[in-house]
């Protein structure tokens, strides 16, 4: 398409060069991305790195010239094979979107049409850009749903988006991408709405097919682990401006901005542990687009913050010693001395366990569904826990771990009286609470079991001050005499999540993510819980958050010796604060162990493709590739046998049909470590570690 | 889906089981039935006479039994007086004994008007032609229009042109069809005022008026652009701007969708976009509303039809109600009910077609 212009492979690809953009609004203009430059060789792959809000969206969506209404490139240049595309004309334009670059979305059920065939919306692509016939275009499509690994292509290519599960709707919006064979391809968060097993495989696509294809990536994402996997170099961003770029290892290994190293102190990387290594979070928020300090956009939350000389001036790029085209925007990157450990916070001692305070015991949970939109006969029963049999005791973590649809959610639900158990006991304290609905419930009981969800942008009450919310769960939990000493109350509970006495009086929306989840866990301690479920807590919040906040969970657990059961997908932060972990697939409990014996061998199938998949942002660590093939099985017809039995690599170690026909009893291997396998004890003996430390 | 259709048709007679029911009871209170006597009879007719008249022609039964005789499932009542059998499934001079012994709806009687003097079927057959035949027309111009209007101003929502048709299909919708219809008389079909008489000087027109001001000899000899026009325009004003702006508010929606930004940057032209990838999808939901729009306009076009003087189904509505018809009244209803249920049938089923996410099973 573009063979007009004169320009050869060993040029960029694509070329930023001091791009700035800005929304208009009927108030101001809100300047988004800033004297933005980078470059992408052929073949290359950059990652582009930050939290949400600092512009990295914007530049991509900018690269495709799609920026809406308000938004408008105010400076700057963005060259695709040496042609400038900010000048260019909607036909031009049009021409290059789709065939010389393509993008994939965050949300693959939102970008696919869902009232076209997947076929029609795959052979439109070439039909437009090559205007080859539908015929031929429908033969490209299933050839390139083949090599996106999807089985059967042809009932794909007839099949409308929601009969596809989110994995494979994925590999569809990517295979739409490569139809036209682009030159560049960008990647937003092509992973965050997925499970971590079929974000491991997608990875392993986009990576495959880039060698294959010779297509440069410009891969967005907040997850420093996935870069690390993906990209041969980064671009680290923060408030509408580039910070660091650089190779990846090299950015990983020897970061020179204060910001990228913040970052990676903030997450929890093998070797962080809660009580010797805790995490260092970024102090402050993140400013707003119109309310930028002055100099540094940094500055206010950076640790080497020299007044007078970092807000004194706009902080250009600046090119370091050493080549490849590393370059920092810091002011001082040559006088910090970056090998310096982190100031270490406090360690604590461990907190010791005490009492069992919860126990459950055979608890099951089904569901029946009726079949289809009008009602019918056909009655199915969806499996949502299974035999579920666990102690928690006070003032310990315990991680339930599984990706979506293990039924965690259900079992939060049986636990916190929103459903009744089909059969089993839970104990709290010396009471069976398995059926009694929340509604039937003592204050006592409700007040002492307590949740902290995952979406507090949800869980508030948009039309209540923050300081109301909390004295309406103390009322409701009786806590005080009168409205003063309820406020007071109220004041101390702000006091315990580290938030100003000030919020009492504001609204929701007044709040950043990251102070709404504190008022969220305000609420859900009023009580004086004595049992809290966290159900990922921290996933919808920003890196530099989640470890404030987890820090914060972790600092009232251990004031009170509350217990925490904490429900998450994200196995790196559950390796950092739990004590002991459960791994559930399909409403099983496959593995429970202390969190060493979990983490290290012998391992459940499960649990080992689980820590396989999850991304490491380190440079030391080499982990052994295990990729799941297929999607989770319904809950609604589960396979017979062992639930694993679809998708585990170890199978043929058993001998006979073992596997397909018996449910695996649980084992006692040492140490109280639960498996629900059948390998016999010299398999699980011989397994090999997945992730390992190179050494310093 | 034969197994839903089943079910839909179940629930169907049922309702309408019932419906039929309550119209029944309605129509045949006591003050009714009163009426009734003394138009039949004499209007000077004493108490008792009316209550013997109301016995005597098989008013006087329970209610039930008697709506079970105008289904057709009880047999019809008969009575012998001074060696006359006269009975409801027996006509004048008929033998009693040839006469069948249930004579209702089932049987495809549907009784006698007693204002048309005629049966009813013929009555209803011939009304309901002629208001398919305006509503067919309205449809005809509504539909294109208002999705035209809808999707045209929704795909590109806040530009001019969006806000020019909005304007234009909210004053369209908020003005009712009697306030219209008199507006448009006097605007397209007077000899003294509106454009008529400068388009006649200007000789454009052949006749006097662009429009005529009655729709009667429509039904006499044959529709023109002349004697329809203005009817059929009344009805669909108010109906276009009311689908529009749902087409709108769906098409706008739509146009934010992340499928559009991806088909955007596939390097799908905005034409093509709006043609492939939006229709289908905005069209979903106003298809449930002009599908509502078919009883809305058979009930609608009551105004109309009395307005412009034309005898449809809505005309004949009004004169049954109007003189106390009991049985041509309630074979309105019947069709009314009917055309409801018929066009829910047909939305759900449309529906499944249009939105793949759907099934019937």
């Amino acid at each position: 398409m573009t063979a007009t212009t004169d320009w050869d492979p060993s040029k960029p690809i694509l070329e930023i060069e001091n791009l700035s953009i800005s929304f208009f609004t009927r108030l101001r203009e809100i300047p988004a991305v800033m004297d933005f430059s980078c470059t992408v060789m052929p073949g290359e792959a950059m990652g582009l790195v930050g939290e949400s809000g600092c512009g990295k969206s914007t530049v991509a969506l900018a690269v495709m010239r799609y920026l809406g209404k308000n938004g408008r490139i105010t400076g700057g240049s963005i060259r695709f094979k040496g042609r400038d595309l900010t000048t260019m004309d909607d036909e031009a334009l049009r021409q290059i979107r789709g065939s010389g670059i393509a993008m994939i979305y965050q949300e693959p059920m939102a970008s696919l049409n869902p009232a076209m065939r997947i076929g029609a919306q795959l052979a439109e692509v070439p039909m437009i850009h090559e205007g080859i016939g539908r015929e031929a275009a429908w033969k490209l499509a299933r050839q390139i749903v083949a090599d996106v690994r999807l089985p059967d292509p042809d009932r794909i290519l007839k099949a409308y988006p929601h009969q596809l599960s989110g994995g494979q709707q994925q590999r569809i919006v990517i295979a739409m991408a490569l139809m036209s064979k682009p030159a560049l391809l960008i990647l937003d968060e092509p992973t965050t709405a997925l499970d971590v097993t079929v974000e491991a495989g997608i990875v392993d696509l986009v990576k495959d097919l880039g060698h294959k294809y010779g297509t440069s990536i410009l891969f967005i994402s907040h997850n420093l682990g996935l870069i690390l996997e993906v990209c041969d170099r980064l671009c680290v961003m923060y408030s509408g401006e580039a910070v660091e770029t650089g190779a990846v290892a090299r950015v990983f290994d020897r970061m020179r901005h204060p910001y990228t190293q913040a970052l990676f102190r903030s997450i929890p990387l093998p070797g962080a542990d809660k009580n010797t290594h805790p995490l260092v979070s970024i102090p402050g928020n993140f400013p707003l687009p119109h309310e930028r300090p002055p100099g540094c956009n940094f500055g206010p939350r950076c640790a080497y913050f020299q007044a007078g000389r970092c807000d004194a001036q706009e902080v250009p790029m600046v090119l370091l010693p050493g080549g490849d085209r590393h370059e920092t925007r810091c002011l001082r990157s040559a006088e910090i001395d970056w090998d310096k450990p982190p100031v270490a916070a406090r360690a604590v001692a461990r907190t010791p366990v005490g009492e069992v305070v919860l126990k459950m015991t055979d608890l099951r949970k089904y569901y029946e569904v009726s079949g289809g939109l009008f009602g019918g006969s056909l009655k199915k029963v969806v499996k949502a826990n299974e035999t579920l049999s666990f102690e928690a005791r006070a003032g310990e973590t315990l991680a339930i771990v599984g990706e979506s649809g293990c039924g965690k959610s259900t079992f939060a639900k049986v636990l916190m009286g929103l459903e009744t158990a089909t059969s089993g006991r839970i104990m709290l304290f010396d009471q069976d609470i398995q059926d009694i609905p929340i509604e039937k419930r003592g204050t006592d009981t409700v007040s002492s079991v307590q949740m902290v969800f995952q979406n507090p942008f949800d869980t508030l009450n948009p039309s209540m001050t923050v300081g109301r919310q909390i004295i309406r769960a103390l009322e409701i939990f009786g806590e005080g005499a009168n409205d003063a000493e309820r406020r007071d109350r109220m004041l101390e509970l702000l006091d315990l999540v580290k938030l100003p006495r000030a919020f009492a009086d504001r609204m929701p929306r007044q709040l950043s993510g990251g102070q709404k989840q504190r008022v969220g866990i305000a609420r859900a301690f009023a009580g004086g819980a004595k049992i809290v479920v966290a159900d990922e807590p921290v996933s919808a919040l920003d890196v530099s958050v989640q470890a404030a906040v987890t820090d914060l969970l972790m600092e009232i657990q251990r004031k009170n010796r509350t217990t925490l059961l904490f429900i998450s997908h994200d196995l790196s932060i559950v390796r950092y604060l739990s004590d002991r972990v459960m791994v559930m697939y399909l409403g099983h409990v496959v593995e429970l162990g202390t969190t060493d014996q979990v983490f290290s061998p012998p391992y459940h199938p499960y649990t080992e493709a689980l820590l396989s998949a999850v991304p490491i942002a380190d440079t030391r660590v080499t982990k052994k590739r295990i990729v799941l093939e297929g999607d989770i099985p319904s809950a609604m017809n589960p396979p017979p046998g062992c639930p694993f039995q679809t998708r585990c690599r170890w199978k043929s170690q058993v001998p006979g049909n073992l596997c397909e026909t018996v449910m695996p009893p649980i084992r006692l291997l040492a140490g109280d470590h639960q498996i629900k396998c059948h390998l016999s004890d010299d398999v699980l003996a011989g397994m090999e570690p997945v992730i390992r430390i190179a050494a310093q | 889906m034969l197994a839903f259709l089943i079910r839909r048709v179940l629930t169907m007679v049922l309702t309408a089981l019932c419906l039929t029911f309550v119209v029944f009871y309605l129509t045949n209170l006591p003050p009714n039935l009163e009426k009734l006597a003394k138009s039949e009879a004499s209007t000077r007719m004493s108490d008792a006479d009316v209550a013997s008249w109301i016995e005597r022609n098989g008013f006087g039964r329970p209610m039930l039994l008697r709506y079970g005789e105008w289904l057709g499932v009880v047999p019809g009542w008969t009575r012998t007086e001074d060696g006359v059998t006269r009975g409801r499934c027996i006509e004048a001079g008929q033998d009693p004994a040839a006469a069948p012994l249930r004579c209702g709806v089932l049987q495809g009687d549907w009784g006698f008007s007693t204002v048309f003097k005629q049966p009813v079927s013929q009555i209803i057959a011939e009304r309901l032609s002629a208001t398919g035949l305006l509503m067919l027309w309205v449809m005809i111009v509504m539909v294109p229009t208002s999705l035209l209007i809808g999707v045209l101003s929704g795909m590109r929502e806040g530009s001019r042109l969006d806000r020019g048709l909005s304007i234009f299909s909210i004053a369209s919708t908020a003005t009712p069809e009697y306030v219209s219809g008199v507006v448009l008389i006097a605007l397209f079909a007077s000899t003294t005022t509106g454009i008529s008489p400068w388009l006649a000087e200007q000789g454009w027109i052949s006749g006097k008026t662009l429009f005529l001001g009655t729709a009667t000899s429509a039904l006499d000899s044959g529709i023109t652009f002349w004697n329809f026009g203005l009817p059929v325009m009344t009805i669909a004003l108010y109906g276009i701007g009311y689908i529009a702006r749902m087409t709108r508010a769906s098409m706008t929606e739509v146009m934010t969708a992340q499928y559009i930004r991806t088909a955007r940057l596939k390097g799908v032209s905005f034409g093509m976009v709006v043609m492939k990838h939006a229709l289908r999808n905005a069209l979903i939901a106003p298809f449930t509303v002009i599908m509502l729009q078919f009883p809305w306009l058979l009930n609608g076009v009551v105004i109309v039809e009395t307005l412009f003087n034309y005898k449809g189904f809505g005309w004949t509505l009004v004169q049954a109600a109007g003189n106390n018809d009991i049985e041509l009244l309630l074979a309105c209803s019947v069709v009314a009910v009917f055309v409801v249920l018929m066009t829910q049938l047909i939305s759900d089923i449309g529906y499944v077609f249009l939105n793949p996410r759907i099934r019937v099973s």
